[in-house]
């Protein structure tokens, strides 16, 4: 996923009217870039390539082709596994592209500047909370039995953390904790890429009788369109890397929740209990595909690349 | 970014196209690849004669243990003064923990790292007797092999070694048993006059008559991790039944799992056992006092009534374990019992292993012990001393070394923890209504699967 980290220089906005300085493109370029490219070999490219390595090896390091593919597509528990990623991606996925548009939206347009700036920082704080906090804030969320919102819960025929549990439920608390850790980050990136829209763009669009619904529509959401793709790639890449939420919602529920819910469970799993390295490893290359392979269609579909072109 | 521009595009999609087929290529040569290599090799037959690691007299050994084991070994370390450890607390004892198997795991591919001796459960037992990769040796020592003398090793309760026998060796010495038996509020039973059951057959009518007369009392619960283990086992049904050593049965079909599944359905119906867990959140709060009988394991006097429930002392009593009305012999389960291990990698196997003896058969140690000791002399001792007998109604002695001695070892230890399916296929599916009898074929595919997936053989007749 590191290569799509990169990303982000590649859609910064360029200040118009200046020319590139090539001056200066001496040692010292190389030198403050060396850092960063030695991280990204030792722990980006590296263990890619290792990770390649033991997907077409066994423990014993004899090459063995795709069969670690095979086996692993063949366990019983990789459907499962991959379905459950996938209903969670979709409903997260767009749960956060309109949500969190729309929220940036009405932030810049309705409501004033000092009050959306309250709101963006109250919005940010649960993306400060690591992960496994987050996780464990939403376990006493979802037990009725500690949770401040408990009425709600047994409003909803919720009575015990185990019922809260249920495997039909699981995609939805985990979209539910992936967007109040996730969406109040992207709402702020969001809301500065509206900023960026002139301010003479807007006036035009009202001048021609634009109201506030349709300039969001067809004005402010289109051009920020490339932002939005890439919190889209972004979000898909943490999204099939689901690991922390389910396992912890697995020890709290006492074994309620499946140890191989997810894919990237059923990879540790396969690593640290039945001692296969190289079966992990074909997982592990099977979601990096899926990942590559989502956001070169969404590269591809939105002309990501294209935004510097004059 | 200059790669971006325009005028690069064309020549952008051409390397595209080119690393496209370059890819497909190379997916090719992958396939036809000499795919015929095993993509596992599990090393289980042809172990060679334990040879151990080079001995350093006197050097220090690393200990693991859990929290509820860690006095023990600080007691050793006390009246062993001259023996360097290092203590190390760990998450040894929870249900279906993997912890010492990742590290384990690990530490074969490090090269180092491995403690001494260590806590874990008899599941522990199953993967550490075999070796993790290859050319890795298996991490439990052979004890067997001129470590502890066989004398020593006839002393423990019957059967209570099985899960630490593999291959014809002893690879660990069992800490305690956690044999299976009937627990009940004997205030309560004498209050209402109720008889204790000795059958199935009388557990359940009682269970349906509290149900009528005493609305919201229990008589049992199926929710927590380890609740098949108290039942299931008990009623010998075939889930868990190793016939060869990499050749499971799973036959959730006998009549041995059904009658057993219908019995609790019907107390389940009548809502006199709760699918709700005793371990579980909320629990003891607010039916813990609502517990008229607990079908379980022998801690749960301590652990569950006294710690969790927090019952006034003698309120609580124990009977022996059920039986099946017109059978002759009894059986029951064995829920958890801990086991310790001494590595094979130890470079002071005699001091590892003179505190793995002295933990699990020493009267010094086992009497003042948390749980109920495996090894029959200590038992005694444990049994005799107040503190394990004063809180119940009476005296548990003579149930409790019945039941030690009629753990039906029909229920094999395996490579996997018996909890998973039971706790993620199984109890789910109770809380969603679903019944039992009708839960019974997913939890066999589960168990099915899942020893597939660790290389068994799986047979369901």
């Amino acid at each position: 996923m590191t290569l799509l980290e990169t990303e982000p220089v590649a859609v910064s906005p360029v200040r118009r009217g200046t020319t590139p300085r090539r001056t200066g493109r001496g040692r010292a370029g190389y030198f403050f870039v060396a850092g960063y490219a030695l991280l990204l070999l030792a722990f980006g490219v590296f263990p890619t390539g290792y990770a390649f390595y033991l997907a077409l090896t066994n423990d014993r390091g004899q090459f063995t082709g795709l069969n670690q593919f095979v086996k692993v597509v063949q366990d019983y528990r990789f459907a499962p596994a991959f379905t459950h990623m996938l209903i969670y991606l979709v409903m997260w996925l767009v749960t956060l592209v309109v949500l969190v548009v729309l929220t940036a939206v009405v932030l810049r347009s309705r409501v004033r500047p000092g009050t959306s700036a309250l709101f963006r920082f109250l919005y940010y704080i649960p993306g400060a909370l690591a992960g496994v906090a987050s996780v464990l804030v939403w376990l006493f969320m979802l037990d009725p039995d500690v949770s401040p919102v408990s009425w709600l819960l047994t409003a909803m025929g919720l009575k015990t953390f185990a019922a809260v549990l249920a495997p039909g439920n699981l995609p939805l608390i985990l979209m539910l904790i992936a967007f109040w850790t996730g969406a109040g980050g992207w709402m702020v990136v969001m809301y500065g890429a509206l900023n960026n829209i002139p301010d003479d763009v807007l006036e035009a669009a009202r001048m021609d009788g634009a109201g506030p619904w349709r300039t969001a529509w067809h004005i402010q959401i289109p051009m920020i369109r490339q932002w939005i793709v890439y919190m889209t790639i972004m979000a898909f890449a943490t999204g099939t890397q689901l690991f922390v939420e389910p396992q912890l919602l697995q020890t709290a529920s006492l074994g309620r929740v499946s140890p191989t819910w997810s894919p990237n469970q059923l990879a540790y799993v396969y690593a640290f209990q039945q001692g296969d390295f190289n079966g992990a490893a074909a997982i592990s290359v099977v979601l990096l595909a899926v990942g590559l392979l989502a956001a070169g269609l969404l590269v591809a579909r939105s002309n990501l690349f294209k935004l510097d072109e004059k | 970014m200059e790669s971006s521009r325009s005028p690069r595009t064309g020549r952008r999609h051409s390397l595209l196209r080119t690393a496209a087929v370059t890819l497909s290529l190379a997916t090719t040569a992958a396939l036809a690849g000499c795919a015929s290599a095993d993509t596992t090799t599990r090393s289980s037959s042809g172990q060679s004669a334990f040879k151990p690691a080079a001995q350093k007299e006197g050097s220090r050994i690393t200990v693991w243990a859990d929290s509820t084991r860690l006095p023990s070994v600080q007691a050793y370390q006390k009246s062993h003064p001259d023996v360097k450890m290092k203590i190390v607390t760990y998450d040894g004892g929870a249900d279906g923990s993997t912890y010492l198997q990742s590290k384990v795991q690990l530490f074969d591919r490090t090269g180092s790292g491995w403690p001494d001796v260590v806590f874990g459960t008899p599941t522990d037992v199953t993967w550490a007797s075999e070796a993790t990769k290859p050319d890795a040796r298996p991490f439990a020592a052979p004890l067997d092999e001129k470590l502890v003398p066989q004398s020593t090793l006839d002393e423990f309760a019957k059967g209570s070694l099985t899960p630490c026998e593999f291959d014809g060796h002893t690879y660990c010495m069992r800490n305690d048993i956690a044999q299976v038996l009937l627990w009940y509020n004997k205030s309560l039973m004498d209050k209402w006059g109720y008889k204790v059951p000795t059958t199935w057959e009388d557990y359940e009518a009682l269970g349906k008559k509290v149900a009528k007369d005493h609305p919201g009392y229990l008589v049992g619960s199926v929710g927590d991790t380890n609740s098949h283990e108290s039942y299931f086992w008990s009623g010998q049904c075939p889930a868990f039944s190793l016939v060869k050593p990499d050749t499971l049965r799973t036959d959730l079909r006998d009549p041995k799992c059904t009658r057993m599944a219908k019995l609790l359905d019907d107390l389940i119906g009548a809502k006199a056992i709760a699918t709700q867990g005793f371990f579980s959140q909320g629990f003891a709060e607010n039916s813990g006092g609502k517990v008229l009988m607990a079908y379980g394991p022998s801690w749960y006097g301590q652990y569950l009534f006294k710690a969790g429930f927090k019952t006034p002392a003698k309120q609580i009593a124990a009977a022996p374990p059920l039986a099946w009305k017109g059978e002759s012999t009894t059986a029951t389960g064995n829920v958890g019992g801990g086991v310790w291990m001494v590595s094979s990698h130890s470079a002071n196997l005699k001091a590892s292993t003179d505190l793995v003896t002295w933990l699990t058969t020493s009267d010094e140690n086992q009497a003042g012990a948390p749980t109920y000791p495996a090894y029959t002399q200590a038992a005694k001792a444990w049994l005799a001393n107040p503190a394990n007998r004063n809180y119940f109604a009476n005296d548990v002695s003579e149930p409790f070394e019945q039941a030690a001695n009629e753990v039906w070892t029909g229920w094999s230890n395996t490579r996997f923890s018996d909890s998973t399916a039971w706790s993620s296929v199984v109890l789910p599916a109770l809380t969603s209504g679903k019944s039992l009898t009708e839960t019974l074929p997913a939890w066999q595919r589960e168990i099915a699967g899942e020893a597939k997936s660790q290389g068994y053989k799986v047979v369901d007749q």
